[in-house]
Order: C-alpha cells, then sequence, then structure tokens
C-alpha cells in the first residue's frame, strides 16, 4: 500500500487562520458515514499540515475512536473535561500517524443529555484557538445528542447515502439547520453500476431534493471495511478511491482544491481486473 | 389472546432495523399472522416510506397519545396483505421527547389486544427514542451487520436488555460470503461469538433491497428474491419452528465444505 | 519498520484484527459499565494488601485502561508502613524442661521459693518470665 505520508507536503501550507473553522458531520439517517467522513475528512486535513481535532458527540456509543483505531489510547472523555474531572490537554489522543490530529473521545458510559450545551460550545471555541479545524461527528437523530453538536459550528456537512430514507431525513436535517450555517453534501456508497440500471438514486436525484452545494461523491468501496476492521482510515491509502475521495474534499474544503466533484464512474472490466474505480 | 410484542433494535444506525421489521412483519402476516409495525422514530420517521404507505398517512403515535384521535384511526393497513398488517407511523413533525415511556408502553399494551405481533421499529440510539420503544416490549430482535462499529453498539444496547430482562436474538445483516471467504469481513461465527446471542437470522448483502425500498415495497413480496425466502424463514424461526441456516451462495462443494450459511 | 515487516511477511486478514480490537475495546466497555464489581475488586485488593502493609484506604483507586494489546488493571495504593511484626504464638516447639532446678544449691541462690514453684507452668504463657528465670538458674552454677 503506498502510503500518502510518503508524499511531500503541499507547495503551501494552508493559511493558518486567527480562528478555527468548526464543522459539523451530520445526516439524521444513522449508518451512512458520518463517522468514517468525520475520521477521514480529519486525517486528510491534518495531512495538509492544518492542526485539527475531531470531537465525537455520540455519547453512549462512541465509534470515531474505533474507527480511528486510536481506541486504546483514549483515557478522558468531553464530559471529563466539561465537568472538570480532566485537564483538555490530557483528553485530548493523539494519533502517531498524523501528529497534527487529536481526538477527543466521548463517553461511553453517560448519556447524550448529560453534556451541559453551554458548556460544550464553550469548548468548542477553546478548540478553535488552538486548532485550525474542529470537526464534530454529530450522533444520528434530532434530538439533544444533535443538537449539542451543532452548537458553535459555523458550517455542516451532509452525508447522505442515495436511499430514500437518507434522503429524506437529510432534508429534515437541512430544515433544523437552517440559515444558521453553511451546509455543503457528500453523497455517500455511490453504486454507478445500480444508478445505470435506475436501481438507486442517483446524485442529481439526490440533490433535486437537497438542493446543496456538493462537496464530494464516495463510491461503496469495500475497503473502507476492511479499514474500520484494521483501525487505519483508508484516506492514508494512495491507492483506494474512496482514499483520494476523502483527499479532494480536504482539498475543497481548505480551498486549494477548486474543482466539481466527480461522479465515480462505473469500473469497467478493466478497472476490476487492475483493482479499483476511479 | 394478547400478542407478542418485540422491538427491533441495534443501537447502530442503519445497520437494516427499519428493513427487518418491515419484511418480518411482511413475512408473518403472509402466513396469516395479525401484524401491527410501529413506527418509534419520531422526528425521522421511515417505516412508512419503506413499505411505501407514506402518502396514506392521517394520523400518527403522538396524536394518539395526545387522544386527538383513536388508535383505529391512526393505523394504515398495507392492502397487499388483506387485513393482515397495518403500521402505526410516527410524526415526523415532532421530536422523539413528544412521547413518555409509559404512553408508549399503554399504546402498545392497547395494540396487543388487536393483533397477534405488536413489532416495534427502534430508533438509533440508547437514549429517550430507545428507551420508549422498550417500554411495553417482551422480547428484542437485535439487528447488526459484521462491522466492527456495529457490534460495538450492539454489545451496549444487548447489555441495556440483559438489565431490563428482555430476552433477545440476533439478526446478522448485510453479511458479504465474498468477504468473509477472503478474511476481510467478520463472520457470522465471530460475530455470535463476540456477543455471545442467540442467532435468530443471517441476511446476505443484496443489492434488491435498495430497488425494493425505492419503490416502498417489501422484499418479500418479490418471490424470485433469495431475500424473500430468508425473511420467511426467520419468520418461522419467530414462531417457535426450527429452521436450519440454508447455504448462502449457489451450491458449490468449497461453500458447503467452508459452510458458508444463511437464512 | 518492524510492524511493515510483520505486515509483508504475515499478512493477517483484517476480520482477525477486527476480532481482537473488538475483544479488548468490549471488555474496556464491560468494566467501565460494571464500576460495583470494579468497586467490590477494589475493596478485595485493599483487603488483601492490607495484610501486609498499612494503607491508606481512603486514596486507593483502581482503574482499567486499554494498552495496545491488552486491558490492564492499574491500582494506586498509598503505603503508610509496614504492618508491625505479628504477636502470633511461635510454631509448636517442644515443650521446655522445667525450671526448677533439682540442686539444691542453685534453687536456693537463683529463684524465690514462690518463684521455683511457678517455674514448671505452662511455657506458652509467660515466655519472658520464663526466659528470667532460666538465667537466674543458670547464673548460678557459674558463681
Amino acid at each position: 500500500m503506498h502510503d500518502i505520508r510518503e508524499d511531500p507536503l503541499p507547495a503551501a501550507p494552508p493559511a493558518q487562520q486567527a480562528r478555527g473553522r468548526c464543522i459539523v458531520v451530520t445526516s439524521g439517517k444513522g449508518g451512512v458515514g458520518k463517522t468514517t467522513t468525520t475520521a477521514n475528512v480529519g486525517v486528510a486535513l491534518a495531512a495538509t499540515g492544518a492542526r485539527v481535532v475531531l470531537i465525537d458527540a455520540d455519547v453512549g456509543l462512541r465509534n470515531l475512536d474505533i474507527v480511528l483505531g486510536l481506541e486504546a489510547r483514549v483515557r478522558h472523555h468531553v464530559l471529563d473535561v466539561l465537568e472538570g474531572n480532566a485537564e483538555l490537554d490530557d483528553a485530548l489522543v493523539s494519533d502517531k500517524r498524523v501528529p497534527s490530529l487529536k481526538l477527543l473521545a466521548a463517553s461511553q458510559t453517560r448519556e447524550k443529555d448529560d453534556v451541559d450545551t453551554n458548556a460544550f460550545r464553550a469548548l468548542v471555541d477553546r478548540l478553535r484557538e488552538k486548532f485550525d479545524y474542529v470537526l464534530i461527528d454529530c450522533p444520528a437523530g434530532i434530538e439533544k445528542g444533535f443538537q449539542n453538536a451543532i452548537v458553535g459550528a459555523d458550517e455542516a456537512i451532509i452525508v447522505c447515502t442515495p436511499e430514500v430514507s437518507a434522503v429524506r431525513d437529510a432534508d429534515r436535517v437541512v430544515g433544523l439547520l437552517g440559515e444558521r450555517v453553511k451546509i455543503t453534501l457528500i453523497v455517500n456508497r455511490l453504486r454507478p453500476a445500480l444508478v445505470r440500471r435506475g436501481k438507486m438514486l442517483s446524485v442529481d436525484d439526490v440533490n433535486a431534493i437537497l438542493r446543496l452545494p456538493l462537496l464530494g461523491v464516495i463510491a461503496d468501496e469495500p475497503g473502507v471495511i476492511v479499514a474500520t476492521n484494521k483501525g487505519e482510515p483508508i484516506a492514508l491509502d494512495a491507492s483506494s478511491p474512496t482514499g483520494e475521495a476523502y483527499r479532494k474534499i480536504a482539498g475543497r474544503i481548505v480551498g486549494t482544491d477548486t474543482s466539481t466533484p466527480e461522479i465515480p464512474r462505473e469500473a469497467t472490466f478493466f478497472d476490476k481486473l487492475f483493482g479499483g474505480q476511479r | 389472546m394478547s400478542a407478542r410484542r418485540i422491538v427491533v433494535t441495534s443501537g447502530k444506525g442503519g445497520v437494516g432495523k427499519t428493513t427487518t421489521t418491515a419484511n418480518l412483519g411482511a413475512a408473518l402476516a403472509l402466513r396469516g399472522k395479525r401484524v401491527v409495525l410501529v413506527d418509534a422514530d419520531i422526528g425521522l420517521r421511515n417505516l412508512d416510506l419503506v413499505l411505501g404507505l407514506e402518502k396514506r398517512i392521517v394520523f400518527d403515535i403522538v396524536e394518539v397519545v395526545e387522544g386527538r384521535c383513536q388508535l383505529r384511526q391512526a393505523l394504515i393497513k398495507d392492502k397487499r396483505f388483506g387485513e393482515m398488517l397495518s403500521i402505526l407511523p410516527a410524526a415526523q413533525t415532532r421530536d422523539k421527547t413528544a412521547v413518555t415511556e409509559n404512553q408508549f408502553a399503554t399504546v402498545i399494551d392497547e395494540l396487543a389486544e388487536m393483533c397477534d405481533y405488536a413489532i416495534i421499529d427502534c430508533p438509533a440510539g440508547i437514549e429517550h427514542g430507545f428507551r420508549n420503544a422498550l417500554a411495553g416490549a417482551r422480547e428484542a430482535i437485535v439487528v447488526t451487520t459484521p462491522e466492527v462499529s456495529a457490534i460495538r453498539d450492539a454489545d451496549r444496547v444487548i447489555g441495556k436488555l440483559n438489565e431490563r430482562g428482555l430476552p433477545m436474538r440476533l439478526v446478522i445483516n448485510r453479511i458479504r460470503p465474498d468477504m468473509v471467504r477472503s478474511g476481510d469481513m467478520l463472520s457470522v461465527e465471530d460475530v455470535c461469538d463476540i456477543l455471545s446471542a442467540e442467532l435468530l437470522g443471517i441476511v446476505p448483502d443484496d443489492e434488491d433491497v435498495i430497488d425494493t425500498t425505492n419503490r416502498g415495497e417489501p422484499i418479500v413480496l418479490r418471490a424470485e428474491s433469495r431475500l424473500a425466502g430468508i425473511y420467511e424463514k426467520i419468520a418461522r424461526r419467530l414462531e417457535g419452528e426450527i429452521v436450519p441456516f440454508t447455504a448462502l451462495n449457489a451450491p458449490n462443494f468449497l461453500s458447503r465444505f467452508l459452510g458458508r450459511k444463511a437464512g | 519498520m518492524l510492524e511493515f515487516l510483520k505486515r509483508l511477511f504475515n499478512p493477517e486478514p483484517s476480520s482477525v484484527t477486527a476480532r481482537e480490537r473488538l475483544r479488548l475495546v468490549l471488555l474496556s466497555d464491560h468494566l467501565a459499565l460494571a464500576p460495583d464489581v470494579v468497586e467490590s475488586l477494589k475493596a478485595d485488593l485493599i483487603a488483601v494488601i492490607s495484610k501486609y502493609v498499612d494503607v491508606d484506604a481512603a486514596h486507593c483507586d483502581v482503574t482499567f485502561e486499554q494498552q495496545e494489546s491488552v486491558v490492564a488493571m492499574l491500582a494506586n495504593i498509598p503505603i503508610l508502613g509496614m504492618k508491625p511484626p505479628a504477636r502470633t504464638p511461635r510454631p509448636a516447639a517442644p515443650e521446655p524442661p522445667p525450671m526448677i532446678d533439682p540442686s539444691p544449691a542453685s534453687a536456693a541462690v537463683a529463684v524465690e521459693p514462690e518463684a521455683a514453684v511457678e517455674a514448671p507452668a505452662p511455657a506458652a504463657s509467660k515466655p519472658r518470665r520464663r526466659r528470667r528465670r532460666r538465667a537466674g538458674v543458670n547464673a548460678a552454677p557459674a558463681h
């Protein structure tokens, strides 16, 4: 596997803003790829040299740690920090593979209702002083967990799969977010062959309903399951189309990539023979 | 004679609770059981959509609880199943805090007098919506996929079910035998072992599910789909029949030998 | 480098990695979710350790930490001091001979008449007194 960390850093490092950007990754529907997206966009952003912190807002059902492969290193969580039982620096988990990335894990034993919204917002503000990007992995649903996750964010990425339930839930979330945040869309787990055969919604079908600026389109790839099994974010894999998609998304967020997202095309026979579709 | 009250839960979102609820309910209805499916995902309802009944919703569970309609008025019969399958939709414009556990349990109690099976589609998570969905249930089906996050969340949910003394059985959804064979996906044995749970069903990943959901058609009505047979077997097991798990792939020596299972 | 070589020459299927990671993380989760078990374990641990050293029970702490390939228990038990040596009876030794020296000379010099009468009392109850007497009795013949 060609590891992108062996590549030279881009010529122009990302501009150090006065205050970091806070982006919440949400969807409404569960299981569409919020956590995978948060982890991989975070890794890809940090690989450009930016200082990134990822916050898992899924109290009680945390998974950002395990998707990143950092589960063994978590000692404290958000509630420990909010309640004064741990220092923020002690709670931030470093990723040896990507030094400028930090994780702030969720508690596994507490509940979303335990998080005080104002205190969480203050924490986010504090993190924005130390990091270029604060990414918040939002839980499924639209209750307290969601409400806490969006507070303090001025941007949102909606992750949506091309399925009716997911689109419907995303639409509800767009309605709840309203005008307060800048929203972009990632369409995840597209299967171009099914779209062609009329058995799956296309990106245009999805966006005809959601009407959001498209940040990226990611094709369904079994490699993502393997990557999560191993705890190795796929954004580090230079040969993975999904990894590439996440890296492009990071580039668009930073502003160095101004291309329009490509719709992945169906894998041809040759693609399958030589591995992976573009 | 009161109904069996089963909650279909998972912890993790997107693993197939709604699809399982809809298809298991449909399979039971095809076997002559009177089934009511309850959508407990207030605010993000989808059971209606998956069954293609979204245009027929007049009342929802919140209106029942608030006394603005009778329970019977809110039930939507799925005509494809005669009188056998109905759903009680969730509200779309409220959220899960609109109903308390007691109120939810009361609705289930009332439903249990008018059907053989009350199956509750639980929302993702382990908070208010989850607690509501469990209120009034007497048994649980935990749905998981063979993926790390889903299993971790299923484990948490199983712990919560154990605390309440709710018996549970496991459905493993979206298994890909080719990936299990190549060691890229946890096997059925791995999952059952890790969760120490009794298996109710194994459902392979099948692209037809997306198409049928798009159409609002439960896949059990698509006779040529292997999933129809699989959900039928799950229904039979639920009824107490011993039904062996059948081979997933087209029969070939290797897969029989290595024991790839589904059903 | 070693990790890289391991992966190259013995690539472990990712499902095996996943199984192992899940085993550890679930163990960690279960421990975190069973504070009563952890409390009982802590109490038992303190009791056992207290048999050997005096501990500051109020400031003892037991936590579980997931490390790379194990879940480890970390116990922080402040020790205040060694336990004083046990005042338990010595293990069975043969009964010492009676304290009274039959020779008239030593009996007259060493001990008072009542002490001499007391001497054959069981050794177990009064070891120190026995030692003193013995010294007295032995001292006499030296003179």
